[in-house]
């Protein structure tokens, strides 16, 4: 039976819309995920044959979750007796009578999921994949592309985390409020190393990764949404929102990359930025300082420049060593010791780089080398600039800022 | 559902404490153990004698091997361990962390496999 194009456009649309808040609710009292998965899977492929010829449904995620529903209960007595399930499609038919005549709101558990997936039971590493495969239904094989692994390994882990949740008893609830900060940025981490994940590739060259960006703003925008008294969650948001603005800016016409110093404000996407400046007020506002509030204040300040034509590098400083006080970070102080060279000079920034360098394993970190070869070229050291820039060359995987660096490098050798 | 806390510490540790610091931990186990009592979780829990007393036995091609010591030579030691009945893993975990164990050595927590669940699991643990 093949399908008619609008229905499988229905279903396309329901699957976007709804995936995550089926998978959540029929996992949430079983705690299994990968039944619910499976047994949603099988609504979704019923639908594609039914919906053709019955029409698309008043209520279609109503209609998949009694299918769904129907599904594992199917499957559970399958395992439970070893024999074939009966044929239930007299009780499908009427559980879906019953289901288009009281249409209940479906509760919206996914962020429960989200805690179930990032909760500190689960290897870190894994809780990203778990919630771009559980709340976003993406296939392994995309997840395994953006995080460097194989698709077999990453199906493999995740079959096993799933095991783990049901098998562990890993409760699907928001939890308890004295824990609720911890587990939060486990969350928030989550969905900003999706982001990240998406950023990397800032050409738009690989849809896969590109798609995590949307993606993980959508998460950031659930969680903020169901958690709007929690200031990181909506610095988080405004957080992804200021980077996602500069995305188109951050390439030229001729596809090569532009630093941000450089980048024209006016190709910067306005509403984003002002929609992120309201999020950051209104986290400002909350109680509950954190990592995300004060990097999305960074990214406040280099917004600004659209509207007072200048950058409050004092202000970055600052907000960079509040961040390395709370972080200790690495990454943190080399950020910190570029913008100083703005405020400092360019000596003082290439002592602070040489005291993170001396405290820190950060040799292969290409940022670090980029950041030294500037500043070395401002300090009047071209041979050692052109030193630094050839092995931040050499540690840069993406060829258009590989390229920008090769020109920095042959400017000054001109 | 049912946990296991198993309990680790240095044995040697414990073993080298004064009487009255040695007679509080165990005041905080009975404590302890009253608390997981009156909030209706506790299953079983037992305290171990020295892995010195320990033997580990083996069958091989249908021949019983004894060997003295514990399983595993470690630097903590299991000591105890405790069966409770809670609702998930944060719960069993709460009360992990509220284990005297907890601030000296280390309580592993494990889900107790319900007897009359399928094997399943073991497949999608393993596959």
């Amino acid at each position: 039976m093949s399908s008619s194009p609008t229905a499988e456009a229905a279903a396309e649309r329901v699957a976007r819309q709804s995936y995550g808040k089926l998978v959540a609710f029929l996992a949430a009292r079983s705690r299994d995920v990968a039944s619910a998965e499976d047994a949603l899977a099988e609504a979704f492929a019923a639908a594609l044959q039914q919906w053709p010829r019955s029409g698309t449904p008043d209520h279609p995620e109503a209609w998949l979750l009694t299918v769904a529903r129907r599904k594992q209960i199917d499957a559970a007595r399958r395992r439970q007796t070893g024999t074939l399930a009966e044929p239930h499609l007299h009780l499908i038919a009427e559980d879906l009578a019953a289901a288009e005549a009281d249409v209940m709101p479906i509760p919206d558990q996914r962020l429960a999921l989200m805690f179930a997936c990032a909760h500190p039971a689960i290897d870190p590493a894994l809780r990203t994949p778990l919630i771009l495969q559980t709340v976003l239904g993406f296939e392994a094989a995309a997840i395994a592309s953006a995080f460097l692994v194989s698709p077999a390994a990453m199906s493999q882990r995740l079959v096993r985390a799933k095991a783990k949740i049901k098998a562990a008893g890993i409760p699907f609830q928001i939890p308890e409020p004295e824990a609720l900060p911890e587990r939060l940025d486990a969350v928030l981490d989550a969905i900003y190393a999706c982001f990240s994940a998406g950023w990397v590739d800032a050409a738009g060259s690989e849809p896969a990764r590109r798609e995590h960006s949307s993606e993980a703003i959508w998460l950031g925008q659930l969680v903020a949404g169901l958690l709007p008294e929690e200031a990181e969650a909506l610095s988080l948001l405004a957080l992804m929102q200021y980077s996602e603005s500069r995305r188109a800016a951050r390439r030229d016409a001729a596809g090569r990359y532009v630093p941000l110093s450089e980048q024209d404000p006016a190709a910067w996407n306005g509403e984003l930025i002002v929609e992120a400046d309201a999020l950051l007020r209104r986290a400002g506002s909350l109680e509950g300082m954190g990592r995300f509030q004060l990097l999305a204040a960074i990214q406040a300040v280099h917004a600004a420049r659209r509207v007072t034509g200048r950058t409050d590098w004092e202000a970055i400083v600052q907000l960079y060593d509040a961040l390395f006080l709370l972080t200790g970070s690495a990454v943190v102080a080399i950020n910190r010791a570029v913008a100083a060279a703005e405020t400092l000079g360019p000596q003082a920034s290439l002592d602070a780089l040489d005291k993170v360098a001396a405290d820190n394993q950060i040799s292969d970190y290409q940022p670090y080398w980029a950041a030294r070869a500037k500043v070395l070229a401002s300090c009047g050291d071209p041979g050692s600039s052109d030193e630094a820039y050839t092995l931040a060359i050499g540690l840069e995987a993406d060829p258009a800022v590989r390229d920008f660096l090769q020109r920095q490098r042959q400017a000054l050798r001109n | 559902m049912q946990y296991m806390l198993t309990i680790y510490a240095a044995e040697a540790g414990f073993a080298k404490l004064p009487k009255d610091v040695a007679d509080q931990a165990m005041a905080a186990y009975g404590a302890y153990n009253e608390a997981l009592k009156k909030a209706k979780v506790h299953v079983a829990g037992e305290r171990l004698r020295p892995i010195a007393t320990s033997s580990t036995v083996r069958v091989l091609d249908g021949k019983t091997k004894v060997q003295d010591g514990p399983y595993a030579e470690t630097k903590e030691q299991l000591g105890g361990f405790y069966i409770i009945d809670v609702a998930n893993l944060d719960e069993a975990l709460k009360w992990a962390a509220k284990c005297p164990g907890a601030q000296h050595g280390a309580i592993e927590v494990r889900a107790i496999w319900p007897a009359n669940e399928g094997r399943g699991d073991v497949k999608l643990a393993y596959s």
